[in-house]
């Protein structure tokens, strides 16, 4: 059982011996001569943020909690953006009109994750997946499963596995994860600038 | 340092300051401030060379904020950029240092701040460093009532003097829009109030605020372009005190002192000064050190006293100097900004029209 962290409740990350290069502190002479030397001090630090997500993903949210994914339009290129930020990163400008958008999309990336690092991770080997919802301009990011992992290639159809909806909350979590759809793939060169 | 470009503020807009902007995300909240700027004077984010901002993860309680807030600049196709983890008014030196350098000849500059999200003081205790005071969680008002009660015990400042000041900041900044605090009670009113940190009242200390500022900094003749009474910058320059609160006289600011000499504010008349004293007892340090008085006009704006968003805080002041230079109510003003607790960093700025 890995440790939790206790404020959050989910679990904490830890590192294989030797995966980063983390040598032992190494002391001078001159203090490691005259005392036992201090390597490091415990200053326990905690900050508490009620944190404000903002108009555009407070409707995001929203929209999670009756199960609806809803990007937003760039005012501009016409670009819908997800999740949406309530910003055109392109030319600045607020976005506005928001747009419903399917829990279907193509694995626009993906990688075998072996080494759990915490948050929810599933057990290892396990697939984290870029998705370019249908509709969409950006893509968002959730695990792969109910596939073997041989099999996961980019432009697969996938498709959203929603929690039941009594546990709907506004929330992403809301989606527990991504699986295969059986559907033709899309040619990975329409996925080209939207990973 | 004396700057070889003549470099001039051509626009400034900010929030209109607030204690908690709950509806906004960051992004949102700095939008309409920067595209305020870039739209007074018809700008593109196109004709921008260099673009700089201030702000702190410490205060919006994530990772890399200001990557984010980036989206309201609209940095497509890639633009030059930086970013400090300081006032704004540090991201304006920056941004002028480059233009200085030929780099740029124009340039984008925002800091900005939600202070709601967290507890600002604790979280200001964050500057303090890690071994010796951080584990001890001083608080910002609480270590401004050490410097307060140090002056006061210099006779350098009464409690009468300190209320003085809140009044007539807060009395000012009833001509500001953008102010959060407008008005203030009657000194003698003031000074029967209790005490928030002995010797410091709630009067003597400044608003939680969250807001942002931005201004477009352009050299030569690109800014008689833009407008038609530019706010030279003449000089700026900025210094730091020692970082060990134990270790300094906290009754004097001798960064700022150096810093104002630097930046040549003794060489002519100062008609009006944008000073960034969070508490009322610092301005008198400030005018101290930067030896102001006599017809100076002090904190026309209601200063941070009346609104106080940290890391926009001293941009304001660059900002409220330009403006009354731009629209030829002054002809030359000093504009300062601080970091750090107790104005251990400060930040000195010159600004003049033509004659």
């Amino acid at each position: 059982m890995p440790p939790a962290d206790t404020d959050t409740d989910r679990t904490v990350s830890e590192m294989p011996d030797g995966l980063w290069s983390m040598p032992q502190p190494t002391v001078p002479a001159p203090i490691a001569d005259v005392a036992e030397p201090i390597q490091r001090i415990r200053v326990p630090a905690s900050m508490h943020y009620r944190y404000t997500p903002g108009t555009a993903p407070t409707r995001f949210l929203l929209g999670l909690a009756e199960k609806k994914i809803l990007g937003e339009r760039d005012p501009v290129n016409g670009d819908v953006y997800v999740p949406p930020r309530g910003m055109s990163p392109v030319v600045g400008l607020p976005t506005t009109e928001q747009v419903e958008l399917s829990d279907h999309g193509s694995l626009a990336a993906f990688c075998v994750v072996h080494i759990g690092f915490g948050v929810n991770a599933p057990p290892t080997p396990f697939v984290s997946a870029l998705v370019l919802l249908d509709g969409a301009a950006t893509s968002v990011y959730g695990t792969l499963l109910e596939i073997p992992i041989e099999e996961v290639r980019i432009g697969m159809r996938v498709e959203a596995v929603w929690v039941d909806d009594a546990e709907l909350t506004t929330s992403f979590e809301n989606i527990r994860y991504w699986r295969p759809l059986d559907e033709p793939d899309v040619p990975a060169a329409t996925l080209q600038g939207h990973m | 340092m004396a700057p070889t470009r003549d470099v001039a503020i051509v626009s400034f807009a900010q929030s209109d300051h607030r204690r908690a902007a709950s509806d906004t995300n960051e992004v949102e909240m700095i939008q309409p401030v920067i595209h305020g700027a870039l739209d007074k004077i018809g700008a593109k984010i196109a004709d921008i060379g260099f673009t700089c901002s201030g702000s702190s993860d410490y205060l919006a309680g994530q990772a890399f904020s200001f990557v984010m807030t980036l989206d309201a600049v609209g940095a497509f196709p890639p633009i030059m950029e930086s970013h400090v983890e300081m006032d704004g008014a540090w991201a304006l030196y920056e941004a002028w240092l480059k233009i200085q350098a030929g780099h740029a000849d124009t340039a984008l500059v925002y800091g900005y701040s939600k202070a709601s999200p967290g507890d600002l003081p604790r979280v200001l205790s964050r500057q303090l460093d890690p071994y010796y005071y951080g584990p001890l969680w001083p608080d910002s008002v609480a270590l401004a009532g050490l410097q307060a009660r140090a002056m006061l015990d210099a006779g350098l400042i009464t409690e009468a003097e300190m209320a003085g000041i809140a009044h007539r900041s807060r009395e000012a900044a009833r001509g500001n829009p953008h102010a959060q605090i407008k008005g203030s009670a009657p000194i003698d009113q003031l000074l029967a109030e209790d005490y928030l940190s002995d010797p410091l009242r709630v009067h003597d200390v400044p608003p939680i605020t969250d807001g942002g500022a931005a201004i477009v900094l352009a050299a030569g003749d690109r800014a008689r372009e833009w407008v038609d009474r530019p706010a030279w910058i003449r000089g700026i320059d900025h210094r730091i005190d020692s970082h060990n609160l134990g270790a300094r006289d906290l009754t004097a600011a001798p960064s700022a002192k150096l810093a104002g000499e630097k930046a040549g504010i003794g060489a002519g008349a100062v008609d009006v000064a944008e000073l960034h004293a969070p508490f009322t007892h610092q301005e008198k340090i400030l005018t101290t050190a930067l030896g102001l008085g006599g017809s100076t006009v002090i904190n026309p704006s209601g200063g941070p006293l009346a609104a106080n968003p940290v890391m926009g805080a001293g941009l304001i002041r660059l900002g409220e100097v330009a403006n009354r230079i731009m629209d030829g109510e002054a002809n030359r003003g000093v504009a300062h900004a601080t970091s750090g607790h107790l104005l251990q960093q400060n930040l000195v700025a010159v600004l003049e029209g033509d004659a």
